[in-house]
């Protein structure tokens, strides 16, 4: 394969990686709903956790972003 | 890889340019140009001072301004307060100037400037910056942690309750997750700013390439990409503010454990 192309690929497949943050993102914001409904009063004292479980299942999503990006531009 | 010409570069709006003629200053041989991403931080520095600046008037019964400046203030009080509790109150000056400052980096690099000629640049889609952001907050958790602390601060690396035959793995484990959390912090940021960015570039050149192809696919494809372009316009104010308060949020938590150790 031309290495050109196996860029292309490999950057195309990053976005697997993009799509498992999204199902990721989207179980911590559903979970949270979810209980929230449950228990109204303590849903905001739990906004910080949220966030930080937000922050953490992003990140891995944004590290697939970068290795493609990384293999468009950079390799 | 080069685009082809007559197509939109998705990555030309990252391109740091010097300003102004100033491309020849230097400093011992390095090159310190007035940049544009030195224009708009000083922008983004002017904004926040006149900002802040309205709501000090300080009057008993607060304006609208004073209470937009009040409720942001009262918002990083109570984060901090949250996650450091009492300990934290010191450290709101800081991590107030860490938010606003990017909240409105992020702001400033979404308004619509390009309709009057004017390209607004998102300096916290560069690595450097929020690096260096990301660096000033993790020197701050480091001094504050060795000077509380001394020595005892690496019992960070050992949570409660660790089984003494898991002594030989646990702190491995936690040292890299404490170093990685600077570029963890950092790329957080930078990516998210610049995903949004590319985004938008992207689905604005398919309405102008649509558009430029006669009337069947401009109505195909470039309306549809226009109305999701607008779509996510919105999201990418909701992330420019979800980004600075994970920043903000991540970074006190990181000062609670070198405040109270855990």
């Amino acid at each position: 394969m031309e290495p050109a192309s196996a860029k292309l690929i490999g950057a195309g497949l990053a976005a697997i990686g993009a799509g498992m943050a999204a199902i990721g993102v989207g179980n911590v914001f559903g979970s949270f709903l979810e209980s929230a409904l449950r228990n109204p009063g303590a849903a905001d004292g739990q906004q910080g956790r949220l966030f930080i479980g937000f922050a953490a299942a992003e990140l891995l999503g944004l590290l697939s972003f970068v290795v493609a990006m990384i293999l468009i531009f950079v390799a | 890889m080069a685009a082809e010409p007559g197509k939109v570069d998705p990555m030309h709006q990252f391109r740091i340019e010097p300003l102004f003629g100033t491309d020849h200053w230097q400093i011992a041989g390095y090159s310190i140009p007035f940049t544009n991403s030195a224009l708009w931080m000083a922008i983004t520095v002017v904004a926040l001072f006149l900002f802040v600046q309205g709501g000090m008037k300080r009057q008993l019964v607060p304006g609208r301004w004073q209470m937009a400046v009040e409720s942001m203030t009262g918002f990083i009080d109570d984060l901090l307060a949250a996650n450091v509790g009492p300990a934290g109150k010191k450290y709101v000056p800081y991590i107030f100037s860490l938010f606003m400052f990017i909240l409105f980096a992020n702001m400033l690099g979404l308004l619509p400037l390009g309709l009057v000629g004017v390209h607004p640049f998102t300096f916290t889609s560069h690595f450097t910056v929020t690096g260096v952001l990301a660096l000033l907050s993790f020197s701050i958790v480091l001094i504050v942690g060795f000077s509380r602390h001394g020595l005892h601060f690496f019992s960070l690396f050992v949570p409660h309750g660790t089984p003494i035959w898991l002594l030989w793995l646990i702190p491995f484990i936690e040292l890299i997750s404490f170093l990685v959390r600077p570029f963890s912090l950092a790329l957080r940021l930078f990516v998210a700013m610049m995903a949004g960015h590319v985004l938008l570039e992207v689905l604005s050149s398919f309405v102008i390439t649509s558009a430029n192809s006669g009337p069947l696919w401009g109505t195909v494809v470039g309306i549809p990409s226009f109305i999701l372009m607008i779509a996510i316009c919105a999201l990418e104010i909701l992330v420019a503010g979800i980004q600075a308060y994970v920043f903000a949020l991540l970074t006190s938590l990181y000062l609670n454990d070198a405040e109270n150790l855990h």
